[in-house]
This record gives structure tokens, sequence and C-alpha cells, in this order.
């Protein structure tokens, strides 16, 4: 019974984390450029693991392997913004243009 | 001091990595963080003049603010979620600058770094009193010019400096 619930707990955090993955990756092919495509990539995927691997510790249940679970989101939520980050900065000093909506250009003038 | 301490994180962190407790493997990583320790006890502390009684209510202030980013992340993730999935696509992505009154690198660092961590924003530039962020709509980019995170880092890591 009680295991029962725990892998109930553990799908639905998995579930949640693809739910996160798959929006990152629609974002990715829906989204008009290279800095839009860069949100979409480089911060869908930090709580689509975090969320899994919070599903993989509840279905395996606490011992070692538990705490090196910890150790990947920690690791993960450092690297991937520094990482998403110098891809941004060189977007910038490569000169790409960002996209931007063509009517809503008028009325940030105004405001 | 900083030595020792250096060298028992990363003893504890072999320890976890490895799963073995027999005496070999104990004695192997006692004696490899004592010797990386040696070399690179200066990375982890920069200002070693400051006491631990400090450090370790920074770190506590420190987790606190972790669990109030990952809330954070939650609320903005659902956002751009929401974004995504609209059919229309009502994104109108602009180049922000972020005034700062941050002093300290660490402070930098994590500022930086969470507001690319939360949904919507990406910082893509850092100069000494301000950030270039990418935003990807307005909402998002309001909420980072409230400020709420920048004083809450300026809460963790300065409070000596704050006059």
């Amino acid at each position: 019974m009680l295991h029962t619930i725990q892998i109930i707990v553990a799908g639905f955090f998995i579930l949640a984390g693809l739910f996160f993955f798959t929006t990152a990756t629609l974002g990715l092919l829906r989204f008009p450029d290279f800095y839009c495509r860069l949100h979409a990539t480089g911060k869908g995927d930090t709580l689509g693991t975090l969320l899994m691997i919070v599903g993989f510790m509840i279905y395996e249940g606490f011992h070692l392997l538990s705490i090196k679970f910890v150790l990947i989101p920690l690791f993960l939520f450092m690297a991937s913004p520094t990482v998403t980050h110098s891809i941004g900065r060189a977007g910038v000093s490569c000169g790409v243009e960002p996209w931007e909506k063509k009517e809503t250009e008028k009325t940030e003038e105004v405001s | 001091m900083h030595y020792l301490v250096t060298s028992t994180i990363l003893f504890i962190l072999w320890i976890i990595m490895s799963g073995f407790f027999d005496a070999f493997h104990l004695v192997l990583g006692g004696l490899m963080s004592l010797l990386l320790a040696h070399f690179s006890w200066d990375l982890l502390f920069e200002n070693t003049k400051m006491p631990f009684s400090k450090r370790i209510s920074e770190i506590f202030r420190f987790t606190n603010y972790v669990f109030w980013l990952l809330y954070q992340i939650v609320l903005a993730n659902l956002h751009v979620a929401r974004l995504v999935l609209d059919p229309k696509l009502p994104i109108n992505p602009k180049i922000i600058r972020v005034p700062t009154k941050l002093k300290k690198d660490v402070s930098f660092v994590t500022y930086a770094n969470s507001i690319t961590l939360t949904p919507g924003t990406i910082t893509i530039g850092v100069e000494r009193d301000y950030l270039l962020v990418h935003a990807i709509d307005d909402k998002v980019a309001d909420d980072l010019f409230s400020g709420a995170m920048e004083q809450r880092i300026a809460r963790v890591f300065e409070v000596d400096e704050k006059p």
C-alpha cells in the first residue's frame, strides 16, 4: 500500500518534470529569434530536472543515492545559468539583432 | 582553520560520492582531501578575516534565499509555460538595463544567476553598476524592476556594508 503511494507520488513529480521539458522544447520550436530560444532551452530544463530528480528520490527511497541526487541540481543550478549567460553574451558581441514586435514599439516610446 | 574546514568538506563529498566505508578508501580519501585542500583552500573562502559565526549565519540566510528563489522559479516557469502554449504567442521581447547597487562579487554573481534562473529573463551583460537583461514580456520585466530579488540578495551578503 505504502509502496503504491510512493510510486504514484514519484510518477506525479516525474510527469510534472516532463511537462516543463515539453514546454521548453515547444518554446524552442515556436519562439522567433536567438534570444527567445535561449529562454526556452536554458531554463525550462532547470525546473524540469529538479522535479524529475525529486521524483527519482521518492521512487528510490532514502539512502546514499538520494544525497547524490541532491548534488546534481546543486551543480546544475550553478552551471546552467552561467552557460546560458555566456551564450547570450556571445550573441550580443557578435551583433545578433533581437526580434521585436512591430506594433508595441510605438506604445513603448509613449510610455 | 580554513584549511581544515575545506578538507573536511572535501572528505564528506568523497564519502558521499564513493559509497565505500572500508579503511582503505577512507584513508585514501582523507589523504587526497588534505592534499587538495592544501592547494585550493583559498578558493572556497575568499574573505579569510570573516569570523565563522558570521559565515554560518550567512549560509542560513542563503539557504532561506534559495527556497524563496525556488518558489519564484516555479511561478515564473508556469508563466512562461502559459506563454509557450498560447496559440497567439503573446511575447514582447526587449533588452532592458537593470541598475544595481550591489558591491560584492558574490552577490553580483548570485544576482545575475538568479535572473537567468527565473524563466523569462536572461542576463546577457554585466557591468559595474547595471545589468543588461533580455526579458521575454512586460510582466517579467516589471517583476525585475520591482527590485525584490536585489533587496533579498543584499540582505544575505551585504549586511555589514549597509550604513
